[in-house]
Parts: structure tokens; C-alpha cells; sequence
């Protein structure tokens, strides 16, 4: 069964290294670089989990999220959310547009695993 | 120094008054006091022919006599007030003397 | 015997040689010579029009009827001359400085400028004056009936002489005295022509005097024998008239128009009132001084019946003294003509300002003020009005029959005229003198006047029944016994009444009523005239229109003397052109300027109406409220402490607001720090994680892993360099090394280090000649700028074949460096952005941490030049600037000091 995850970030190092983590753990990863047409392509992709970075070029992280949660069928996606500006508001205003974890750059490999796993061990339990 | 002579009245105004005035300044006032009361002196001098109402024969008084007083009189005040002009022509560009008080 | 044929010769020749010292008079005084035209001599002279023909035929008939009653007529202006100190000093302070033209005028000006009490004094005044030209009219028409008489071939009526005297008169009075027409522009010929005649008439005089005491009487004491020895040769004044016609002369020497006309109106200096103290006296003095005698020695000589108002006349005719008779006559005749010149110039100036002017004005409705010429409305009307008051002396004379005593008619003037001394003396002296008292006294004492005196005196107006019964039978009201008083005498009755009960009136109605703003206001400035000859009267100009202003000037004062008062005007403002700012100092002088022409009130309305209706400023307003110079100093000391208070809460604003925007722009700037330093960072972090965690990394990816760290490190550096470069730049605490160089080593230096190591450098084209320019900066700064610039273009430059093209030029003082390259430039939207700090032009990730460009206008601005982005060229475009001066300037080591 095959697991996908798409990554929605627009450093693309960052892209590389955690393409890199995840396929090794057997994910399908497909990246978007822009914020514009996001959930178009979530909608389209049909991922079992999203990585969202919050500094999008075209339309910011939290408004692609917020949208999101707009659509029915992807209320319930799993969210990582990643922001390198790492201020306590940014967190409060991602958990109420309803993320589901949210990290703050420079992450570690494997918090970042970690909460892939927890995050889909979640959605495929309810 | 002293502020060149203007029209009177556009003066500044004078620092309050000294107590006392030199003697040119008093001499002065005095000799404006006597200006005031020069018509004054007048009216009672020109009144006085009045009180000479004698009735009755050889009481009247001749009209020489009313004109000769009349005309002093009025000779006096002429020089009065002659004086007087003179006195102010000699104050020249000081007005000081010009404000009322 | 004279002729008529040579009479009338003679009188046409005096009047030619009156017109001939007036015009040579006045052109002396255009050409400015004419100090003694201004000489305190002529200005005494001229206070004589004070002795008329009533003075001249009248005294001596006075006399011989009354004895020495007659001499009060004198010793009241000799009274009031000798107290100049008191009053007349005053009078003439005002009148100067407040350009007042007549009596009227100038109640008027003191009660607020008041129209309607303007109206009044003038129709009292033409009123009271009417009987007065009547008496001149009767005294010449009576002294040419002599003529007539004596000369048995001319067919004489006395009713069409004087109607052609009035008409000669009237046409000598308009050539006389409408010729200019600003009043304070004083008439120096007609002055002139007045003096001449003043000398005239005491010569004549002073001749039949002496003819009759040392050629009839042989000598002073025989003649006083002949005196004692007449009717008249007793002491006899009643006490009542002997004061009330001192105190009506005096008070008429001063209200009368034509005195006031000559004594302020026509005062040129008034140190010459000290000299006319004791001059005028003297003159009346002379005047006086052989009444008597000629009286006296008239009864004796003349035959019974004889009008001794005339002896002066037919005393030398009977003793055949032909030539002293002319001369005698022509002493009359001067009499009558000045006083008529003047008391008709005094008048129709009234007329025209207080009555035809306003009337004129509110027929013309809103913008009468600038239409049509003023100036000859004035003069005509002027003119009309001394038709209209010589029509009415005659008229006068035809109704009182001409046959009353000529002193009888003078005291009936002077009774009229008096009415408005409580009026004049309280706005003098007396601030809380209001126009409401002002014109109920007047009103009062006009009406006692004119019920107890005038009407009485013209005859056939009021019956013998009602003098004897009083209207309808009601005693307590006969005109000559007011509340049953009987026994007075009817003039002493009169003037006692009208006087009492009109300063009562104008005192109680003072007290009782409320002054506007303006009459407070006008009211300390005439009691106090000699604290502040001028003083704020307050025109707010702020709406004011100057044009209009100089239009209806120009209407009035004619175009050069208008043009040339505004441009003065304009030069004391420091202004260059013709039109003076509308400053309250300004109209105020206009208003003085124009009320010359056309009187206070109807300049003020004037002003008024162009000014736009209010005539009191706040300013005023105060100034009444608390009649303090402190107060006004303590409100504009709070006015200026409110307008510094909102001040002060407007720049406190204003830094709230800029502090505000200064933390919102930190915020952003942190979270763009932030994040600049996290994104390398967080690259670094996953890959060295990722080196050191996975095993089996094929060689090729550890190189490419480590390379990448390597790269984000270096990312890293280079931002925090920017950032530091930043803030030193923007906190001005960098030092500028400032050295000489040339621009070409400059940018040698530059392209070498951009485009050293780079793959595939773009090609650049420079113009080595353009840029041998010496240079005098810090270079090194200057050189990282270009760096900057030529790697920008290396990054973006998205042409297939890159090229960046370098352009020197010079350009208004500016050294200019273009850094154009073949890409497709800068989004217009996006250019204005640029080189705002962590912006970037694309996504492209070229390492750059969006500070670069930030940087280098921070620079260049330090530099004293500056870079922006150049609009309208093939692609990318920027244009650095710098002083091209530079070079010239001292080498220094510059540090601009931290703030």
C-alpha cells in the first residue's frame, strides 16, 4: 500500500533532505513549491499527509491551511506545518486554523519521522 | 539718548511717572496749570461788571468806564495767553509736556 | 456820489482779485512753496470768519441798541481761545488723526460711526445756519439799497437784488470751494482768499473807527465823553443775557461748521493754535474796539430813524466821505463772501458725505462701491447742496421779511448750532457718552429750538394767540414761558431750556443705554487722543480683496493718488507689486484716506461693504471688553499657548504613529532575520544529521550532501555580514574612507571580483575612455556597491547570451554609472520594492539574502549619491549616482556621528 506524502516548501535543500528521510521510510513524496495553487494540487494529489512550509511564495502557509480545512473532504488531512520564523504566535494562530503538528526550523531528522509516523499512524486508526 | 521727535502721541508710552520732576519739568507743569486756569480767571473777571447794577439816579455807571474794564480784561488774557506761547514754543520738540494727564 | 455802474465794478474786480490770490495760492502749494501759506499768521486770519457781515453792519447796531451787550458775542471765543489747553487742543488732535471733515463727521466717528446721527448734526446744522446766510444776504442787499439810494438812475428792488446776490454768492462758493475734493487736502487758496479778506474787513473797519474818533470826535477822550453822554451812555446788561450770549458764542465758535471747518479741518499744524490763542483775541479785540464810538456818535450824527446796522456805512456817506465808504463797503461785502464760502463748503460737504453719499450707496445696492465714479458724484452733489443753501437763505429771508435785527437772527444760528455742545464736549471728555444719548440730547435741544426760538422768530408761523396761550390753550407750554417761567427773557428763556434739558437728556440716556463695540471702542480713542493718536480700530482684511479695494479707491481718490497710496502701501509691507496685503494697519489707513473724501462713516461703509459686513475684529472686541493693552497681551498669550498645546499634541501623535510603524517594522524585520537564518540552518542541520545517521551513503552523495552544507554555511556568512553592514550603515556610525582614485581602476576592481569563479560569465561592455574620471570617495564602499550590482545581473540576467553594458556619464553636476544588462529587467511592480531590505526580485534561489541592494543604497546615500532602478530600458537596469564634486573636495576621513 503504497503511502504518500506531499511537501509544499520552496527551499530546495530542504526539499532534498526530507525527500530523502521519507523515502527511505517507503513514502511517496511529491513536492509543490507555491503557495497559490496548493490546495488545487492537495485536492488533486489525494496525499495521505502533507508537510506545509508557512513562508510561501504566492500565498502564505497559514492561508493555504486555512483553506484547506475548508475543503470537507480534506478537514481531516494530517498537517506538519514548518516555519523558520519560529514565533509563539505563529503557533497559536496555525492551531486554530487547525493544524494537526506544528515544527519550528531547523528541525531534527527525526522529530520530524517521528511525527510523519505519528501523524499517519492516527488518520489510518480513526 | 534721546528718541527722535516725532508726532505726538505715537510716543511710546512714558515709564511710569518719577515722584519728583526736575525743575524745568515742574516749572513747566505749573506754567500749563496757569494755561488751565487763564479762562477761568476770565469768565470771573468778565462776571464782576454784573455785581455794578446801581439803580437809581447818579448810581449808574458810565459805559467809558464798563468799556475801559472790559477791554483790560480782555487785554490781560491776550497776554496771558501770549505768554504762555511763548513759553511753549520755547519747550520746541518736547512734547512731554503735551500729554494730559 | 458813487455809481452804482462803479459799485458793482468794484465788487466783480475784488471778487477777480479773491479768485486770483486763491489760485495763485494754491499753486504755491502744489509746488511746495508755500510755508508761509502754512503760517500760524494765516491760520488766525482765517479763524476770522468768525466776524461776518453780522460782526461787521451788526456789532455796531447791537450796539446802539443794546448798549454794550454786543461784546459777549467776542468774549466767548476769546474765552475758549484763551483755554485752548482745554479743548480746542484736543478738537484739533482728533480731527488730524482721525481725518475727520466736519462736525458731523466727527460725532458721528465718535458715537461708532454712526449714519443717523451724521444726518441729524447736518440737518441741524443746515437748519441753524439757513437764518445765518439769510442774515448775510440781508446785510449785503442791505448795504447796496445805501448804494442805490444815493444813485437816482438805477432802478433798485430789494427783493431781485437779493435774489442775484444769492445767486452770485453761490456761484462764488461752488468756483471756490468745489474745486478738489479731499477735504484734508485743505483748501490753501481758499484759506489764502479768506485771510486777504480778514485783513480787508479789519482795515475797513478799524478805518471808519478812526475816521469817526479822530476826524468826527477829536480824540479818545471826547469821544468817550460823547459816549457817557448818548442813549447809550450807562451800564446797562442784563446779567442773564450778558452771560448766556457768552456762553451761546462760545460754544457756537466751536460747533459752528465753518469755524470747525477752518480751526481743525484746515489746521495744518497745531502749534499754531498757541499762536491763534492770543492772535484771534486780538483781532477780535480790534474788531470790537470801535463799535462803541461809531454806535455812539451814529445816534448823535445820523437822523432819527436811520438802520443803525448800517451806520458803519452811512456815517462816512454823510460826512461825504466817498472812498472810506467804498472801502467800508468792500470790509461788508468780505464779510458776507467768507463766511458764505466757507459755511457753504463746511455744509455741502456734511450733505454730501452724511446724506447724498449713503443714500447714493444703498440706492446702488451691494456693489455700489465700485461702480460707477464716485468722485463726481460727490462733487455734484456738493455743488447742488450750496445751491439748495442759498436758495434756502433766501427763502429764509423772504419769510422772516427781512426786516428783524441782524443780531436777533445771528443769536438765533448760534442757539441752533449750540444744541450739539453736550454731544461734542461728552464724546470728548466723557467715555461713557453713548449715541443714543448723543442723539437724544440733540434731538431734545433741536426741538426746544426750534419750538421756543425759531419758529417764534420767523414771524408768521406762530400766532400771537399761541405765543400768548401756548398750544391749545395749555399755558405751561408757550413757546417763550416752558413750564409758566415767565419774565425771561425769550432768548436767555431758550437757550436755558434747549440747553439744560439736552445735556440732561444726553446724560441720563448715556448712562441708561449700552455702547456698541465700535463706540467704546472710537470713544477711547477720542477721549484719549493723546495716549494713542493712532490706535487699532481693526478691520479684519482677511477677506478683503485689495483689487477691489484699489478699484473703488481709485474711484474716489482718483487713479494716480490711489495707485500711489497702495504702492506705498505695498513697499511698507515689503511686498513688490502694486497691491498691499488687506492688513487691519492697511484699511485703517485707506478708511482715513477715503473718509478725507467722503467722510468716516460712508468710508467705513464702504470698506465695509468690500471688507464683508463685520467691522469689528475679536481683537476690538477685547480691547473694549477690558480697555487694556494687558488683556489683549494676555489673549494672545493664550492664543499662542493653545496653538503651541495642539501643536505639541500633534507631533506627539505624530511620533506615536511613527513609533508604532517603527515596531511593526521590527517585528517584520525579526521574522525576516529569523527566518533568513533559520532556512540555511535548517538545510545545514537535516544533512549533517543525514551524514552522520545514515549508513551506506554512496560517496557521490556524502560529496553532494557536504557541499551543500558547505554552501548553506557560506549562505549563512554572507548574510550575517549583510545584516552587520546593515546596521552599522543605517545607525551612521561607519567611517568613510575617503580616497582619491579613478573610476575606471574602480570598476576593473569590481567586475574581477564578481565574476571571478563564476561558469559562465556574462559579458560586459564598458566605454574606457567615459571612465577616466578621478574620483574622490571610499572606494572600497563604491566597489562593493558595483559588485553588488554586476552580480545581480550575473544572477538574473535570463538572456540567453548575457551582457551587461557599463555607462559613465556626467550629468547636472552628478557623476552617472548605468548598469544595464539584456534580461528581461524588473516587473514595474516589483522595481519600487527592491531594495527594500530581504526582498527578492525572483524565486529563483541564487544564495542571496534580499539585503544586497538594501545595502547599497545605504551607501550610496552615505557617499552623498544614490542607486535606483532605471525604468524604460531593454532589461535590468541601474543607475548609481555620485557627486562628480567630489574630486575637488578636501580628502578627509568623514564619521558622521551616531544620532
Amino acid at each position: 500500500m503504497g503511502r504518500k506524502v506531499l511537501l509544499i516548501e520552496d527551499e530546495p535543500n530542504i526539499i532534498e533532505a526530507i525527500r530523502f528521510l521519507l523515502t527511505r521510510e517507503a513514502w511517496e513524496v511529491e513536492t509543490h513549491s507555491d503557495g497559490t495553487d496548493a490546495v488545487e494540487v492537495i485536492r488533486a494529489g489525494k496525499p495521505d499527509l502533507v508537510i506545509l512550509d508557512v513562508m510561501l511564495p504566492g500565498k502564505s502557509g497559514m492561508d493555504v491551511l486555512r483553506d484547506l480545512r475548508e475543503v470537507p473532504e480534506l478537514a481531516k488531512l494530517p498537517v506538519l506545518m514548518l516555519t523558520a520564523r519560529g514565533q509563539v504566535r505563529d503557533r497559536e494562530e496555525a492551531e486554530k486554523a487547525g493544524v494537526s503538528r506544528f515544527m519550528t526550523k531547523p528541525f531534527s531528522n527525526q522529530e520530524v519521522l517521528m511525527a510523519v509516523r505519528d501523524l499517519h499512524a492516527q488518520a489510518t486508526q480513526s | 539718548m534721546m528718541p527722535p521727535p516725532e508726532e505726538a502721541g505715537s510716543e511710546p508710552p512714558r515709564p511710569t511717572q518719577a515722584l519728583f520732576l526736575e525743575r524745568q519739568s515742574y516749572r513747566r507743569r505749573r506754567l500749563v496749570d496757569v494755561a488751565r486756569l487763564l479762562p477761568l480767571l476770565g469768565v470771573l473777571l468778565l462776571l464782576v461788571p454784573l455785581l455794578w447794577q446801581g439803580k437809581g439816579e447818579g448810581l449808574e455807571t458810565p459805559i467809558s468806564t464798563a468799556i475801559t474794564y472790559v477791554f483790560a480784561v480782555w487785554a490781560l488774557l491776550i497776554l496771558g495767553a501770549g505768554l504762555f506761547g511763548i513759553a511753549a514754543r520755547r519747550w520746541g520738540g518736547d512734547k512731554r509736556a503735551d500729554t494730559e494727564e | 456820489m458813487t455809481s452804482v455802474n462803479l459799485l458793482i465794478l468794484v465788487c466783480i474786480g475784488y471778487v477777480a482779485l479773491l479768485f486770483g490770490v486763491a489760485f495763485i495760492a494754491d499753486r504755491m502749494a502744489a509746488r511746495g512753496r508755500s510755508t508761509w501759506l502754512r503760517s500760524p499768521l494765516v491760520y488766525t486770519l482765517s479763524l476770522s470768519i468768525y466776524c461776518t457781515a453780522w460782526t461787521f453792519y451788526g456789532a455796531v447796531g447791537y450796539a446802539a441798541r443794546s448798549g454794550l451787550e454786543f461784546i459777549t458775542i467776542y468774549l466767548g471765543p476769546t474765552l475758549v481761545m484763551v483755554g485752548w489747553w482745554w479743548g480746542l487742543r484736543k478738537l484739533v488732535r482728533i480731527g488730524r488723526s482721525q481725518r475727520v471733515t466736519s462736525i458731523a463727521d466727527l460725532i458721528s466717528s465718535r458715537y461708532g460711526k454712526s449714519t443717523f446721527l451724521a444726518i441729524c448734526v447736518t440737518l441741524l446744522a443746515v437748519i441753524s445756519i439757513t437764518p445765518y446766510i439769510a442774515l448775510q444776504l440781508q446785510s449785503i442787499t442791505l448795504s447796496f439799497e445805501i448804494f442805490f439810494a444815493a444813485d437816482p438812475g438805477s432802478g433798485f428792488s430789494a427783493g431781485s437784488s437779493v435774489f442775484w446776490v444769492a445767486a452770485g454768492l453761490a456761484v462764488f462758493a461752488i468756483l471756490f470751494g468745489t474745486r478738489n475734493l479731499d477735504v484734508n487736502e485743505r483748501h490753501h487758496g481758499v484759506v489764502t482768499a479768506i485771510a486777504l479778506e480778514a485783513v480787508v474787513k479789519l482795515v475797513a473797519l478799524l478805518a471808519v473807527g478812526i475816521f469817526v474818533v479822530w476826524g468826527l470826535s477829536g480824540g479818545v477822550s471826547q469821544t468817550m465823553a460823547r459816549i457817557d453822554a448818548s442813549e447809550i451812555g450807562t451800564w446797562q446788561v442784563d446779567a442773564g443775557r450778558w452771560t448766556t450770549i457768552t456762553f451761546l458764542a462760545a460754544a457756537a465758535f466751536v460747533c459752528l461748521p465753518r469755524m470747525f471747518q477752518v480751526m481743525v479741518v484746515e489746521n495744518d499744524d497745531e502749534r499754531h493754535l498757541r499762536t491763534a490763542a492770543w492772535a484771534f483775541p486780538t483781532y477780535l479785540l480790534l474788531m470790537s474796539l470801535f463799535v462803541v464810538p461809531i454806535a455812539a456818535v451814529g445816534l448823535e450824527i445820523m437822523p432819527e430813524g436811520s438802520n443803525p446796522d448800517l451806520f458803519v456805512l452811512t456815517l462816512p456817506l454823510s460826512q461825504g466821505q466817498d472812498g472810506l465808504a467804498m472801502l467800508a463797503f468792500l470790509g461788508g461785502f468780505s464779510s458776507a463772501t467768507s463766511m458764505v464760502i466757507v459755511a457753504a463748503m463746511a455744509l455741502s460737504t456734511m450733505v454730501s458725505n452724511h446724506i447724498v453719499m449713503p443714500i447714493w450707496l444703498s440706492s446702488r445696492g451691494g456693489g455700489a462701491s465700485q461702480s460707477g465714479d464716485v468722485r463726481k458724484v460727490v462733487l455734484m452733489s456738493r455743488r447742488l447742496t450750496i445751491g439748495a443753501i442759498m436758495a434756502l437763505g433766501y427763502f429764509y429771508y423772504h419769510l422772516s421779511g427781512g426786516g428783524a435785527a441782524l443780531a436777533a437772527i445771528g443769536l438765533i444760528a448760534f442757539a441752533g448750532i449750540a444744541q450739539i455742545l453736550p454731544a461734542l464736549v461728552g464724546g470728548l471728555f466723557w467715555r461713557g457718552a453713548t449715541r443714543t444719548g448723543a442723539l437724544a440730547g440733540l434731538v431734545t435741544g433741536f426741538v426746544l429750538w426750534l419750538y421756543t426760538m425759531l419758529l417764534p422768530g420767523m414771524g408768521n408761523i406762530m400766532s400771537e394767540e399761541f405765543l400768548a396761550l401756548g398750544p391749545f390753550g395749555i399755558s405751561w407750554l408757550r413757546p417763550q414761558a416752558l413750564f409758566g417761567i415767565t419774565g425771561l427773557d425769550p432768548m436767555v428763556h431758550s437757550v436755558m431750556w434747549s440747553m439744560i434739558l439736552n445735556a440732561t437728556v444726553f446724560s441720563v440716556a448715556s448712562l441708561l443705554s449700552f455702547p456698541s463695540p465700535l463706540e467704546r471702542l472710537q470713544g477711547a480713542q477720542f477721549v484719549n487722543v493723546f495716549d494713542h493718536s493712532a490706535g487699532p480700530r481693526g478691520w479684519t482684511g482677511s477677506v478683503a480683496q485689495s483689487e477691489d479695494l484699489m478699484i473703488m479707491s481709485q474711484r474716489i481718490l482718483g487713479a494716480n493718488e490711489a495707485q500711489a497710496f497702495f504702492q506705498v502701501e505695498a513697499r511698507k509691507q515689503g511686498a513688490d507689486g502694486h497691491l498691499p496685503e488687506p492688513t487691519p494697519a492697511f484699511l485703517e489707513r485707506l478708511e482715513r484716506e477715503l473718509s478725507g473724501s467722503v467722510g468716516a462713516a460712508t468710508a467705513h461703509a464702504m470698506i465695509g461693504q468690500i471688507v464683508g459686513g463685520s467691522s469689528v475684529s475679536v481683537e476690538d472686541l477685547l480691547a473694549v471688553a477690558d480697555e487694556s493693552a494687558q488683556m489683549l497681551e494676555y489673549s494672545s498669550q493664550l492664543e499662542i499657548k493653545s496653538s503651541e498645546l495642539s501643536r505639541t499634541a500633534r507631533q506627539l501623535r505624530e511620533a506615536n504613529d511613527k513609533l508604532m510603524q517603527i515596531s511593526h517594522q521590527k517585528d517584520a524585520f525579526l521574522d525576516q532575520v529569523s527566518h533568513e537564518l533559520r532556512t540555511p540552518m535548517t538545510s545545514i542541520r537535516a544533512f549533517s544529521e543525514i551524514l552522520r545517521d545514515t549508513d551506506g551513503l554512496k560517496p557521490s552523495e556524502k560529496v553532494r550532501y557536504a557541499t551543500i552544507i558547505n554552501n548553506e554555511a557560506l549562505r549563512l556568512t554572507r548574510l550575517l555580514d549583510d545584516l552587520l553592514d546593515l546596521s552599522v550603515l543605517e545607525s551612521g556610525q561607519v567611517s568613510l574612507d575617503m580616497r582619491s582614485g579613478i573610476l575606471a581602476e574602480v570598476l576593473d576592481h569590481a567586475v574581477s571580483s564578481a565574476l571571478s569563479g563564476e561558469a559562465a560569465p556574462l559579458q560586459v561592455r564598458r566605454l574606457p575612455a567615459s571612465e577616466n574620471v578621478a574620483l574622490l570617495s571610499d572606494l572600497d564602499r563604491l566597489a562593493q556597491v558595483f559588485i553588488n550590482l554586476i552580480s545581480n545581473a550575473q544572477k538574473y540576467c535570463d538572456a540567453f547570451d548575457p551582457v551587461l553594458q557599463i555607462d559613465v556619464h556626467q550629468r547636472d553636476g552628478f557623476l552617472v554609472i548605468d548598469f544595464i544588462d539584456n534580461g528581461s529587467g524588473i516587473a514595474a511592480d516589483t522595481q519600487a520594492l527592491v531594495f527594500e531590505k530581504f526582498a527578492r526580485v525572483s524565486n529563483d534561489k541564487a544564495g542571496g539574502a534580499g539585503l544586497g541592494l538594501a545595502v547599497c543604497r545605504e551607501i550610496m546615500h552615505r557617499l552623498g549619491g544614490d542607486v535606483r532602478y532605471l525604468e524604460g530600458q531593454a532589461g535590468g537596469a541601474f543607475r548609481v549616482t555620485l557627486p562628480s564634486r567630489q574630486s575637488s573636495h578636501q580628502p578627509s576621513r568623514q564619521t558622521t556621528a551616531a544620532k
